[in-house]
């Protein structure tokens, strides 16, 4: 049993070493944004604010926030008014041509980023649409409803079928049994989902960069200064990316599993 | 059931097509139409910096007969597979430390760790990665402290399989967890009853089993491998370009997007193919022995 057990924890060391490769360019990215050097190494050279100092005062960066700001906002509502809706037809209905249906709907995020992001360029162009925020946010939209309508079909499945026919039941009208039964049994995974596509929003970059023309976001202003040079002044930003999608990852599932110790009995 | 039906309707069902329709116009609208439109596009051509609508084979042509688009072809398709091989390997002793060794609650906490990178930003994790794996960057550093190196990691195919994996190992264990965890314990448990080692039951009872879940999550790592253009350019080089980056330079400089829509195109085939390829894997009945 003795190599078992060494076996067991030999497997578990591992794993943490898994976990510190996963994490450790986002952790060196938080240091190294805090850290004097130009071209950072360790050991760390002194504490600085010198690069927030630098991002906070050029107005190409507060231009992207607020494009960012704007797009996953009005993604994250798009994505996931349509992803709940898929989500409940899937739930409800059965019909001809379902699978084709499904796979419509789920398809977009298995397809390369950068294929997405040239036919959308050439589409957006054709329709005389390109290189405006809102070409980004439809982009954007297509790409996280996928997610947004995952999130809710979870929800969906731990309702009771027959929580909706008991409204009806008792006399409610199916748009009225929807207002009272269905969307607030769903309402954690729809503020979940809100989250959750947000975050996959403000932190896509190859297809905003091919359509955004000159309304870069965060991650495309990142692109161009990566394009450059060294310039630890992406450390800086990035920490605040990875602040930001954390925020939103964390809230998205703090509500997602809620929806599990929550559910209706 | 006895549920009740709906409130009964004939014809046409305003209600149900509230919530079925969007989405088909919405993705018709801007995710076929985008689609079927750089399909069309492959076959347009440029005169003076313009794109004329017409069906001519002349970009196909013109790339598929370049020594150069081969180059980067089969280069992104070795670089993609091996990305795969070893994320894959890499990712199971994780998974299987985090399915079978360790506490739910525990477990949970690690795939939540584990989400979490996805949904951050990958150019900046490998920006960071570059700067760790530079000449004289962090490991080198600590290498120089036992006597070692410096190696070049920067510019390599080692540089670019790093950047792959911050892509696609967190997504990689997620799924490998998930297969494993939804194994059924009795069968592992039944053949270490029946005398079987540990080894033999992970390759003969446990991998068999899993085996849907496990070749779907390499089929993901390959699909985001194959099209992703940040990791070869920054860390790999660029030499030869990978597709991605054929098709980022053919469309940035040159406005030949016709021409880099052949490469899109050209992909898009290559992973349809690989896909149907690993699902009739993945679902495929056991032979009976």
């Amino acid at each position: 049993m003795n190599g078992g057990f060494l076996l067991s924890w030999a497997l578990r060391g591992y794993t943490l070493l898994l976990f510190v490769f996963v994490f450790a360019p986002i952790l060196f990215s938080v240091v190294f944004s805090f850290n004097s050097a130009r071209f950072p190494t360790i050991p760390l050279e002194s504490f600085t604010l010198h690069w927030y100092q630098t991002i906070w005062a050029d107005p190409d960066v507060w231009t992207a926030v607020r494009n960012s700001v704007i797009v996953s906002v009005c993604t994250a509502v798009i994505a996931t008014v349509l992803g709940f809706c898929t989500a409940y037809t899937d739930y409800r209905y059965n019909f001809r041509f379902k699978s084709a249906y499904m796979a419509l709907v789920l398809l977009p995020p298995t397809i390369p980023l950068i294929i997405m992001a040239l036919a959308m360029l050439a589409w957006f162009s054709k329709i005389g649409a390109s290189g405006q925020l809102w070409s980004v946010i439809i982009a954007h939209s297509v790409l996280t409803a996928p997610f947004a309508m995952a999130i809710v079909r979870l929800r969906l499945n731990q309702m009771d079928k027959d929580l909706e026919s008991a409204a009806w039941n008792l006399g409610a009208s199916e748009w009225r049994a929807m207002r009272e039964v269905i969307i607030p049994f769903c309402k954690p995974s729809i503020i979940s989902a809100l989250f959750l596509t947000a975050a996959v929003s403000f932190d896509e970059f190859a297809i905003a960069w091919f359509v955004s023309g000159l309304n870069k976001t965060v991650p495309v202003l990142i692109l161009e200064i990566v394009q450059g040079n060294i310039d630890p002044q992406v450390n800086a930003i990035g920490t605040f990316v990875f602040l930001v999608s954390m925020t939103l990852v964390i809230i998205a599932q703090v509500f997602f599993t809620l929806r599990q110790s929550k559910a209706f009995s | 059931m006895s549920s009740t039906k709906a409130p009964a309707r004939k014809g046409f069902n305003g209600y149900a097509a509230t919530w079925r329709f969007p989405i088909i116009i919405w993705q018709a609208l801007f995710f076929l139409g985008p689609l079927i439109f750089m399909v069309a596009m492959s076959f347009f051509l440029v005169k003076n910096y313009r794109m004329e609508e017409a069906f001519e084979f002349k970009n196909w042509q013109k790339m598929l007969t370049r020594g150069y688009f081969w180059d980067s072809y089969f280069l992104t398709l070795a670089l993609a597979t091996v990305s795969t091989i070893v994320t894959s390997v890499l990712a199971f002793p994780a998974a299987f430390a985090l399915a079978f060794k360790v506490s739910p609650t525990v477990r949970r906490w690690a795939l939540f760790l584990l989400i979490i990178p996805f949904f951050t930003s990958y150019l900046v994790r490998v920006f960071s990665w570059y700067v760790i794996l530079a000449e004289s960057g962090v490991v080198n550093a600590l290498l120089a402290h036992i006597g070692l190196g410096p190696y070049t990691m920067l510019n390599t195919k080692f540089g670019t399989i790093v950047g792959y994996m911050t892509l696609t190992l967190p997504l990689v264990v997620v799924l490998q967890t998930f297969a494993l965890a939804n194994i059924d314990r009795n069968l592992v448990q039944a053949a270490h009853n029946l005398g079987c080692t540990p080894w033999r039951a992970v390759y003969r009872v446990i991998m068999p089993l899993a085996k849907t879940g496990l070749v779907v999550a390499a089929l993901f790592c390959f699909i985001l491998s194959f099209g992703d253009f940040v990791s070869p350019y920054y860390l790999g080089g660029s030499k030869p370009p990978t597709l991605p980056i054929l098709i980022i330079d053919t469309t940035k400089s040159g406005q030949q997007w016709p021409r880099a829509a052949v490469v899109a195109v050209v992909m898009m085939v290559t992973l349809i193919s690989i896909a149907f390829a690993a699902l009739a894997l993945a679902y495929r009945k056991r032979a009976s022995r």
